[in-house]
């Protein structure tokens, strides 16, 4: 993975001086905390309901062993010994102190970390693809772009104080694990007719108040003219991008309302004076960061073990565990494993300062050192030899992180919500929670397959309810807590965005709702077809029927119907 | 007269700078001896006098465009782009056309809202001239000028990236 060289720690280590004068000047009250504000959310430390919340960068979702074990001790030390794995790749501390941040960054900058531009109206961390560099379906390893725009959108000067947070993710599979549609910009790696490497760009997708799929402004733009293109994007977006009404500032907006086809000229104009500059990439700094993700030390192995067969014919618990959180890997005799931050129970995505010491452990045992955090809120140790995997399994397992639910309904995407987030309209987690109770059954989640539940407490969609194949959205009426059910959105390369099926329900409504939505799967459902299989071939309407065909038990005094 | 920072150093300043009262119009507004900065929409209206007058700038609102100016940049002895709150980053890209697209080579002035810690962002893409926030001491919001010693990408201060210009190799390979 990618290391810091002198010039990376530098600048992390000025940002973090900077910081710490700029939090001096605050608590001195020389800046007032509107001056302070867009300061302290450059740098990822948000004010929530009880506390200050820090959300450290993750540059698409690497990490270290010792980056890990640094992130335990931040828990343990400043916060209530957790933290919250986020769906951009990131992690979030919930109960920090103001005083604490500069030493906490200070900390991180050791180990070549920083929460540079994980909030604000900014270029916010980019994302990628979980299994990048080991994936079978991949074309081209999308991570040394990703550092190198990293690098680019870190303090860039014209680009600070954007409309609105603007997202960058990155994808070089087959198959979209980035969400790359639902960005601000979405970059798709593709080789030409000739074979030479460059990009599909989509721009102006997103989530929040106004879901939209990403357009396509360019088909091809070669490698070497990624940085000066975007560039030019960014420009036009700054200067015309809404600033009257924050709920119509970012880019698809803008998009939407000129046009792709006129936006896309605006681009070309901009793109033109820079064009085969300076900024053009070079191969010399390709082939730089490229030599960081080189493949690691593979052994020559067998893509067959006998004893693994064994234990997987014999023990039924393991085979689950391999059939739902074990990726195949593009090297004999390896193979990928999610860690589950899913247990039935626990917050979607919270891990402990105990597990996260772990984590850092087993990959240094098992996977050559190396963490990645998916955007499903899931930890992967991404080189794991097969012959290890039942040794592996059963030291994960003792410490709660081998639920086999990936991609099934426990597995819930699910934002912090109004438990700690001070935009969030209801509660998140407790929906989760109550949801994940009622089919904690794992034959019968197995038997159900795969399905996408995502869960946002608010409008802005921290939980990507657009896209879950079973949407849930946290609503505010007259003062209490609502929710929203959309179904048949979709991620990945048919992304598409659900639907609502009707009036929203209460909290306690919420698992029953799920149950009948699958119902009418389970008696519909031809071979083996999904969820959102069925759906696609039914339309909503019998699910719907079916939802709102009786009344559903509240243990609420006041119903629905009042409120509608 | 107020102090600025120019080219680095707090500076006295003799430009005033006319904002538009209620009632004024671009036409109708007395302009008044001496440097004086004007709004766009003044300069346009009483073009031919103001030029001819060599003591004249023109800032720019955050919604005006740079190319208003392009027939000018040769002759302005000063142009200032107006940060209505320090969030509205507009400037920041009106003030790199000015620069890069339109080659102006005059002082290029940040009014408005107009604090320590934008500055280091403001002369990379392009200012010298920061007319901070009277109610600040201007000697701390100097400091905000040298809060980093290097940067990864191209604005106008830096016409080659970090990757252009030094020898970065794969040292941290090993490290």
């Amino acid at each position: 993975m990618y290391r810091y060289d002198q010039y990376d720690h530098q600048i992390v280590k000025e940002r973090v001086a900077q910081y710490a004068d700029q939090v001096r000047r605050r608590l001195s009250d020389e800046l007032t905390e509107d001056e302070f504000r867009p300061l302290r959310l450059q740098n990822g430390l948000y004010l929530q309901r009880h506390a200050y919340m820090l959300r450290v960068a993750i540059p698409y979702g690497l990490l270290s062993s010792k980056q890990v074990r640094n992130l335990a001790h931040v828990a343990r030390r400043y916060d209530r010994g957790y933290g919250h794995f986020t769906t951009r790749q990131n992690i979030q501390f919930n109960w920090i102190n103001l005083e604490d941040t500069p030493q906490i960054l200070s900390e991180l900058a050791a180990v070549e970390m920083h929460a540079i531009q994980t909030s604000g109206n900014c270029i916010r961390n980019i994302t990628s693809d979980e299994f990048a560099g080991v994936a079978a379906d991949e074309i081209i390893d999308p991570r040394p772009y990703a550092e190198i725009l990293r690098q680019w959108s870190t303090f860039h000067p014209e680009f600070a104080y954007l409309p609105r947070k603007f997202k960058i993710a990155i994808n070089g599979a087959v198959e979209d694990r980035a969400a790359i549609q639902m960005h601000d910009i979405g970059l798709n790696i593709v080789r030409n007719e000739q074979g030479e490497t460059g990009f599909t760009v989509l721009v102006g997708g997103g989530l929040g108040r106004t879901p939209i799929i990403g357009s396509e402004i360019k088909s091809f733009v070669p490698w070497q003219h990624i940085m000066t293109y975007i560039e030019a994007i960014m420009r036009v977006y700054n200067q015309y991008g809404r600033r009257d009404n924050m709920y119509k500032a970012r880019i698809k907006i803008l998009v939407k309302a000129i046009g792709i086809e006129e936006f896309a000229r605006q681009v070309e104009a901009e793109w033109a004076d820079i064009k085969d500059g300076p900024g053009t990439l070079t191969e010399e700094e390709l082939q730089r960061v490229s030599a960081y993700f080189a493949p690691p030390a593979y052994e020559t192995l067998s893509a067959h073990d006998l004893a693994f067969e064994e234990h997987k014919a014999d023990n039924k618990a393991f085979a689950n565990w391999i059939k739902r959180n074990v990726k195949p890997h593009k090297v004999a005799g390896y193979a990928s494993v999610v860690l589950s931050l899913k247990k039935t129970g626990v917050p979607p995505g919270d891990a402990t300062a105990r597990q996260i010491d772990f984590v850092a452990d087993i990959a240094d045992r098992y996977s050559f050192g190396e963490v990645r955090v998916t955007h499903e809120q899931n930890l992967v140790l991404a080189d794991v030899k097969i012959s290890a995997l039942f040794d592996l399994w059963q030291e994960v397992k003792a410490e709660g992180l081998a639920t086999p639910n990936i991609g099934l309904l426990t597995d819930i995407i699910c934002c912090p919500g109004g438990d700690f987030c001070a935009l969030a309209n209801a509660k998140s987690i407790p929906i989760a929670e109550a949801i994940a109770e009622r089919f904690d059954n794992l034959d019968f989640q197995h038997d159900i397959g795969e399905l996408d539940l995502n869960i946002s407490g608010c409008i802005n969609a921290c939980g990507h309810h657009h896209i879950g194949h079973i949407g849930v959205l946290g609503v505010d009426k007259d003062g209490s807590e609502w929710y929203q059910v959309t179904i048949g959105g979709t991620q990945g390369n048919d992304a598409a965005i659900g639907k609502i099926i009707g009036p929203s329900f209460a909290a306690t409504q919420m698992p029953e709702v799920i149950a009948r939505l699958l119902h009418v799967y389970v008696r519909d459902r031809v071979e083996d077809e999904r969820f959102v299989d069925t759906l696609q071939r039914l339309g909503i309407v019998p699910f719907k029927e079916h939802v709102y065909a009786t009344p559903i038990e509240t243990g609420l005094p006041v119903g629905e119907d009042t409120y509608a | 007269m107020r102090e600025i920072i120019k080219d680095k150093q707090v500076v006295q300043d003799d430009w005033s700078v006319l904002r538009l009262q209620e009632g004024e119009t671009a036409g109708g507004v007395a302009i008044p001896a001496g440097k004086v900065i004007v709004p766009l929409t003044v300069w346009q209206v009483q073009r031919a006098q103001l030029l001819a007058r060599g003591d004249v700038g023109v800032w720019l609102a955050s919604d005006e465009r740079p190319e208003a100016l392009k027939d000018d940049v040769g002759a302005l002895p000063v142009i200032a782009v107006d940060f209505p709150k320090f969030a509205d980053g507009r400037g920041y890209s009106i003030a790199y056309n000015l620069r890069a697209r339109l080659g102006f080579t005059g002082e290029l002035r940040a009014i408005g809202d107009v604090l320590r810690d934008q500055l280091f962002y403001m002369q990379r893409v392009g200012f010298n001239a920061f007319a901070t926030r009277p109610d600040r001491n201007i000697y701390d919001a100097l400091k905000g000028l040298t809060d980093f010693s290097e940067a990864y990408q191209i604005s106008w201060d830096q016409k080659s990236p970090l990757f252009r210009r030094v020898h970065r190799g794969t040292a941290a390979l090993n490290g």
